[in-house]
């Protein structure tokens, strides 16, 4: 099963690659993970998503927990949660194409952020079936580029990861 | 006062009292070798090769429980400390490892004697740090210190660079530490410790599986008392040897895939199991699937909640340390009205006498070839089973493990989870320093002593007089026996062809050597070298049975009570 888990971690030189060298040693797998700083300077918060059976999520989380600079490791998929990607696609944009990209790009919600006369660059945020039901709207001859963020992820109401 | 870095290392190691640092100067640690030879609150020991530096530093640890401590410096002295390091970590050994690097304006240049040491060590370490500034060089170091001890023990490296060991700043040793991110459980869950004692307590076929963290946290006397209590059979792992007294009659000796007859069937039909510091491990249980075939219930005590239900799920987990689970567990035990069902219990053991009567680890000592597993006994005589013994890996480690019973926990030395052959001349010589009135034998075979063979020399500068148990069966025997079983009978690589004579190498380095031949000479040998040559590191070099196997035997991927017994074959 899929599950997103949400990590806080001192915000160290290195920190990054004894999660992503964990997941390695131990053959977990990730299907993304991002990283940044929170509003304390000094922590990072992380969200990983990852697939496995039940004992492997576990043990996920308590190799994760392991780890000397992790602070808090919380499986948000357990619970009520809120998931947003972010993606930029670059695409072609002449012609008749043009009037349309930007119809459905309006229909997804998204945004044009770069234009030329030959090209749009699109700025979308949503679940990542959203982001991957964008990209089959549109004509595939049609992208010139696509950039994920990978998944961030929240969880709702009370439910909150802090130090 | 203001320090330069490498004092503050220095004395660093001296507010934490260590008394010895194992370890190989270079060019990245110079500021620091020369603050240490200024000092004489601790001692050096100058090993001949980083790797064994690192053994030794362990050893130290592992028959003491206080932190081992080494030095190395950057580049590779760092990569050949790595085999050191990764060993200890898989036995979960608390270590200090200072490493030089090269200059931090240099580093990730490709710098002279420049490698990685915090990405090459990461994943056999139980945490690494690089220094880059003077300020938090302190701070570091007692960071390292505590995380190596509390918790699940482990390795801990810090690498300096070499120009952070001559900057100076103020230094003061901060006397506790504080992280938010890092705070081992102690205290076990007490709802989770009183189901364990009425489960305990209903068991029919109840069993003590106890491993290494029983020898880790100091457990020894409190699962020997909780044992007791319960009158229960009790079973150590390779790593838990000396956990409980192997003598003792509750004690059905090793189990896995050497184990012994008696300890595996208990192990596979068992009704309740009580794990005590042990992690399942698939040299322990075998096949997984085979073994949740009986459907037994299990507790499981341990400090590493990720060492809780990884291979085998569990009905009662309780994390905590060890020592402080075992006393409210035993108090729980003696306040409780229940006592163990004696009719079950009776007929219990009666099965496991059943199961004793086997004696799966005879074997038959001819005249004409002395077989190995005799040397052990006789040494275990001749030492009156007092003697700390280190091992390296392979058939000799087995058979020292199986017939050397040991009573005392930290009396036996191996590297259990890595399998590194070439530890047991660097085991040997940390145990004498750390217990420098000490009887310390190390059993070997003659591919493994070649490993760190070298070491003859520190152990000549030192003094150490350490007796060696050369069991030279000129072959990797269980390279050997594992293509006896399963390769059909093709011993690719494994016969060792142009062997030194080991008397001579022996006396070359100062010491003294033996070489023995026949049954009849094993025992007066033993006699003279631990008495005569009490003094003298003395290698004794027996030439034994070619063909000896190790059993009982579960091969990789069967079941527990699927074993090979001698008989059988």
């Amino acid at each position: 099963m899929r599950h997103i888990i949400s990590i806080l971690i001192e915000n160290e030189a290195g920190a990054l690659s004894r999660v992503s060298g964990l997941f390695s040693a131990r053959a977990f797998n990730i299907e993304s993970l991002t990283v940044a700083p929170t509003e304390d300077a000094s922590l990072s918060r992380m969200t990983i998503v990852s697939t496995g059976s039940d004992e492997v999520i576990e043990q996920i989380t308590k190799q994760l927990n392991k780890l000397i600079d992790v602070v808090k490791v919380v499986d948000l998929s357990e619970a009520a949660h809120i998931e947003r990607e972010l993606m930029l696609v670059k695409v072609r944009a002449a012609g008749k194409d043009r009037e349309e990209m930007k119809r459905i790009a309006d229909i997804f919600r998204g945004r044009i952020i770069d234009v030329t006369d030959s090209t749009y660059v699109i700025e979308l945020t949503g679940n990542g079936s959203k982001l991957d039901a964008f990209l089959e709207a549109i004509d595939r001859a049609l992208i010139l580029e696509t950039v994920r963020t990978g998944v961030s992820g929240i969880g709702r109401g009370d439910r909150i990861l802090k130090v | 006062m203001q320090l330069t870095g490498a004092e503050i290392v220095i004395r660093c190691l001296q507010e934490e009292k260590v008394e010895y640092v194992f370890g190989y100067p270079g060019g990245s640690v110079l500021y620091i070798y020369d603050e240490l030879f200024k000092q004489d609150k601790f001692k050096h020991v100058l090993v001949r090769h980083e790797q064994a530096a690192v053994h030794a530093a362990d050893a130290y640890s592992r028959s003491s429980n206080k932190i081992g401590v080494c030095m190395v410096t950057s580049g590779p002295g760092v990569t050949n400390a790595v085999t050191g390091i990764a060993t200890a970590h898989m036995d979960s050994v608390p270590m200090v490892i200072i490493s030089g690097q090269v200059p931090t304006a240099y580093i990730g240049q490709d710098a002279f004697q420049e490698c990685d040491t915090v990405g090459i060590t990461r994943p056999c370490v139980k945490h690494n740090f690089l220094v880059k500034d003077v300020r938090d060089l302190a701070i570091t170091l007692k960071k390292a210190f505590y995380i190596a001890k509390t918790g699940r023990p482990g390795p801990v490296l810090v690498d300096i660079p070499k120009d952070i060991t001559n900057q100076k700043c103020e230094f003061e040793y901060p006397k506790a530490i504080a992280m938010r991110s890092y705070n081992p459980v102690v205290k076990g869950h007490s709802g989770q410790i009183k189901k364990a004692v009425q489960m305990l307590l209903e068991a029919k076929r109840p069993m003590i599986y106890a491993g290494g963290g029983v020898i880790l946290s100091d457990a020894a006397e409190k699962l020997a008392k909780l044992a007791r209590t319960l009158g229960y059979p009790v079973t150590n792992t390779l790593m838990g040897l000396g956990g409980y007294p192997a003598t003792d009659k509750q004690s059905l000796g090793m189990l896995g895939m050497h184990g012994t007859y008696e300890a595996n069937m208990a192990m596979q039909n068992c009704d309740v199991l009580i794990a005590v510091g042990a992690r399942f491990d698939d040299r322990v249980i075998g096949n997984p699937v085979h073994f949740a075939e009986i459907p037994r219930k299990i507790i499981h005590i341990d400090i590493d909640p990720s060492s809780i239900s990884k291979r085998v799920k569990v009905d009662v987990p309780i994390v905590g340390n060890l020592p402080d689970v075992l006393d409210e567990l035993q108090k729980l035990l003696e306040a409780s009205a229940g006592v163990p069902d004696p009719k079950a219990l009776a007929a219990w053991w009666k099965q496991i006498d059943e199961w004793r009567g086997k004696k799966s680890l005879k074997y038959r000592q001819g005249k004409d070839v002395i077989m190995p597993q005799y040397v052990v006994e006789k040494l275990y005589e001749v030492t009156g089973g007092e003697a700390f013994v280190t091992s390296d890996v392979g058939q000799h480690q087995m058979w020292a493990a199986q017939y050397y019973k040991f009573d005392k926990p930290r009396r036996w030395i191996n590297s259990g989870g890595l399998g590194t052959m070439g530890v047991g001349l660097p085991y040997a010589m940390g145990v004498r320093f750390a217990n420098p009135k000490a009887t310390v034998a190390c059993i070997t075979g003659e591919a493994s002593i070649q490993m760190n063979i070298q070491e003859l020399s520190t152990a000549k500068q030192f003094r150490l007089p350490i007796k060696i148990i050369n069991l030279n069966n000129r072959y990797l025997g269980m390279v050997r026996q594992w293509q006896q079983m399963f390769h059909g009978n093709r011993y690719a690589e494994s016969y060792v062809d142009a062997l030194p004579d080991f008397v001579k190498l022996a006396e070359s380095y100062g010491h003294v050597g033996m070489k023995i031949e026949r049954p009849a000479d094993v025992e007066p040998a033993l006699r003279e070298a631990f008495t005569k040559h009490k003094n003298d590191l003395v290698f004794m070099d027996f030439l034994t049975d070619q063909t000896a196997n190790v059993y009982p035997m579960v091969a990789a991927g069967k079941g527990l009570s699927e074993m090979i017994l001698a008989e059988e074959l």
